[in-house]
C-alpha cells in the first residue's frame, strides 16, 4: 500500500478542519459573555442558564422529544408490520411496485413533501398544530423503517416459520417468539433513524406546523431570522451533545446488526 | 385462506399509509396545480411557468445547483480518494459523516457570523490587505455554505466505491506504463463513476430545492426552486402557482434519478441523505 503524500495530509487535514471549525465555532460563542460571534469578551454559562429558564423554549423542546419519540414508536410499528407484509407478498411485481411507493417519500425534496402534505391536512380539515405535525413525522418515518427491516427479513430462512409452525405455534406466536426477536436489530436501527429524522426535521415541520405549535427547529429558523442570538450557540452545543450520543447510539445497533448476520442472530 | 387473510391484515396501517401519504399528496399537488387564486380551473399557472420570470428562475436554479454539485465533486473526489488510502479509513469516514447529522440550520447559523462583517472570514480577508467585504447575501456566500453542507453526501458514496476498487488494476496499469494521470482518467474515473452519479443524486436534488440556505445566507440573492415553492405557499399563499412549481420540480427530479440511476447500489445507504 502506497503511503499518503505531504501534499494528500495536508489537504485532508484542510478539508476536516473546514467540516468542523463551523461546528466548533458556534460552541465557542456559546460562553462568550458579549453578545456577538465575533469578540469574545469573557467565559459565561448564561446562555445556558437563559436556555433552561426560558419556559417558552423549554416547552418547544418537551414538544419535539415528545413528537420524536411518539412519531418513531408509531412509524415502526407500522413499518416492521409493514416490511414482514412485504416479505410474504407472494407476487413478485407487486412486492417491487409497493417497494417503489416505498421509495417515494425518501428520495423526495422535503418541500414538496410539507406542501403537499399541507394541502393534504387543510382538505382533510386536520387543525395545524401538535397532530399534523405528528402525523407528517410518521408519514416521513414510515418507509425508512421498512429500509431498515427489511434486509434482516429477507435474510430469515423461511424454514424458521415452517419448523415453529410445525411445532404448533400460533401465528401470533410465530410473529412475537421468531420473527420480531430475529429482526429486533433491523428494528432498533429503524427506530433510531426514525428518531433522528424527527428531532433533525424542520422543512416538513415548518409548512405543517401553524401557529401555535412550535418545534425546535422551527423555534430555531425564526430566531436565526432575526439575527445572532447566543441562546442559539447555546442550544447547537446541547444538540451537538445528543446528537453524537445518537450517532453512537445508531452505530453501535447497526454494527450488531452486522456481526449477527454473520454468526447467525440473536 | 386463514394465512393469507393474517398476512394481509399486516399490510392493512401500511397500505393506508400509502394511499394517504405517498399517493393522495402528489396527486392533490397536481390538482392543485390547476386552480388559480379564485379557485378558478385554468391552465394559466402552466403559462406562468414558462413566462419569462419563471423559466430565468429554473435556468438559475439549475445554474446554482450545477455549481454546488460541481465543486462539491471537485473537494469531494480527492477527499474519498485519499481517505481509502490512510490506515483507519473506516474512523475517518465515520468522521466525515458525523458533521451531516447536525441539524442543517445550525450549520447555516455559523454562517451567518462566520460570514458577518465583523467575522473571522472579514478579519482574515483584512489582515492579508484585502479589507473587509460584503460576503453574506451573495451568490458566493450561498455555494459556499451549499457545498459545506453537501459534501459529506458526495464523500460518502464516493468513498466506497473507490473502496471497492482492486488495487491490482492500478499496479497493472502503472506496470504498463500509464503516468498516474493516465491512469486515473483511464482507470480509476471510469470504474468509479457510479459513486460520484450517486453522489451527483444526492446532492443536485437538494440543492435545487432547500429553502433554508438561501433564505438565512443568501437574502433574495438567489431563489431556488424550493424558495420560490416555500414563498408561493407560506407567504403569497398562492397554492396552485406552488404546486405547479412543484409538479416541475418533481419532473426534474424524476429525470435526475433516471439520468444518475443505476443497476448496481452506489451504497448511499450509510448516512443521511435529506
Amino acid at each position: 500500500m502506497e503511503k499518503l503524500s505531504k501534499k494528500a495530509k495536508v489537504y485532508l487535514a484542510l478539508v476536516f478542519f473546514i467540516l468542523y471549525a463551523p461546528i466548533f465555532y458556534l460552541i465557542f460563542y456559546s460562553f462568550n459573555s458579549g453578545g456577538t460571534m465575533s469578540n469574545f469578551d469573557g467565559f459565561t454559562m448564561e446562555h445556558y442558564a437563559a436556555v433552561f429558564n426560558d419556559t417558552r423554549l423549554l416547552i418547544i423542546l418537551m414538544n419535539t422529544v415528545i413528537i420524536a419519540l411518539l412519531s418513531s414508536l408509531i412509524s415502526t410499528a407500522i413499518g416492521v408490520l409493514g416490511a414482514i407484509g412485504i416479505v410474504f407478498l407472494r407476487n413478485r411485481k407487486m412486492r417491487n411496485a409497493v417497494l417503489s411507493l416505498n421509495n417515494i417519500l425518501i428520495v423526495s425534496p422535503d418541500v414538496i413533501i410539507g406542501a403537499s402534505f399541507l394541502i393534504l391536512f387543510t382538505m382533510i380539515g386536520v387543525k395545524l398544530g401538535f397532530a399534523s405535525v405528528l402525523i407528517s413525522h410518521i408519514a416521513f418515518s414510515i418507509p425508512i423503517v421498512v429500509i431498515m427491516v427489511l434486509p434482516k427479513l429477507q435474510e430469515m430462512s423461511s424454514t424458521l416459520i415452517d419448523a415453529a409452525a410445525d411445532l404448533g405455534a400460533t401465528k401470533r406466536d410465530i410473529l412475537t417468539r421468531v420473527i420480531i426477536p430475529y429482526i429486533k436489530p433491523g428494528i432498533f436501527a429503524g427506530f433510531f433513524l426514525a428518531l433522528t429524522y424527527s428531532l433533525d426535521d424542520f422543512a416538513v415541520t415548518f409548512f405543517v406546523t401553524g401557529n401555535g405549535f412550535s418545534t425546535l427547529s422551527v423555534e430555531i429558523y425564526s430566531m436565526a431570522r432575526a439575527g445572532i442570538t447566543l441562546t442559539i450557540n447555546a442550544l447547537s452545543a446541547l444538540i451537538f451533545v445528543i446528537t453524537l450520543g445518537l450517532v453512537v447510539g445508531y452505530y453501535f445497533f447497526n454494527q450488531r446488526a452486522r456481526n449477527s448476520i454473520g454468526t447467525g442472530g440473536h | 385462506m386463514k394465512s393469507k387473510g393474517a398476512r394481509s391484515f399486516y399490510l392493512i396501517p401500511y397500505y393506508i399509509w400509502i394511499a394517504l401519504f405517498v399517493i393522495a399528496p402528489i396527486a392533490l399537488v397536481v390538482y392543485y396545480s390547476f386552480f388559480d387564486l379564485q379557485g378558478n380551473l385554468t391552465l394559466e399557472n402552466y403559462q406562468n411557468f414558462f413566462s419569462s420570470v419563471y423559466l430565468r428562475l429554473t435556468l438559475s436554479s439549475f445554474w446554482y445547483a450545477f455549481l454546488v454539485t460541481f465543486f462539491s465533486i471537485l473537494i469531494a473526489y480527492p477527499t474519498a480518494y485519499w481517505l481509502t488510502k490512510t490506515k483507519h479509513k473506516q474512523l475517518w469516514l465515520l468522521l466525515i459523516i458525523i458533521p451531516s447529522w447536525i441539524n442543517l440550520l445550525l450549520k447555516t447559523y455559523a454562517f451567518i457570523g462566520i460570514f458577518g462583517l465583523y467575522g473571522p472570514a472579514n478579519k482574515f480577508l483584512a489582515a492579508i490587505g484585502i479589507g473587509e467585504q460584503q460576503i453574506l447575501f451573495t451568490d458566493f456566500s450561498f455555494i459556499f455554505v451549499s457545498v459545506y453542507i453537501f459534501i459529506p453526501f458526495m464523500i460518502l458514496p464516493i468513498f466506497n466505491s473507490l473502496d471497492k476498487l482492486n488495487p491490482a488494476l492500478m499496479d497493472a496499469s502503472r506496470d504498463l506504463g500509464a503516468s498516474s494521470w493516465m491512469t486515473f482518467r483511464k482507470v480509476i474515473f471510469p470504474l468509479t463513476i457510479n459513486g460520484v452519479k450517486s453522489g451527483v443524486q444526492a446532492v443536485f436534488i437538494p440543492a435545487l430545492s432547500l429553502f433554508v440556505i438561501t433564505r438565512l445566507i443568501a437574502g433574495n440573492k438567489v431563489i431556488t426552486l424550493g424558495t420560490a415553492i416555500e414563498q408561493q405557499f407560506l407567504v403569497t399563499q398562492n397554492w396552485g402557482m406552488g404546486s405547479t412549481i412543484a409538479v416541475f420540480l418533481i419532473l426534474f427530479m424524476i429525470i435526475i434519478m433516471m439520468l444518475t440511476g443505476q443497476r448496481e447500489k452506489g451504497g448511499s445507504a450509510n448516512g443521511k441523505t435529506k
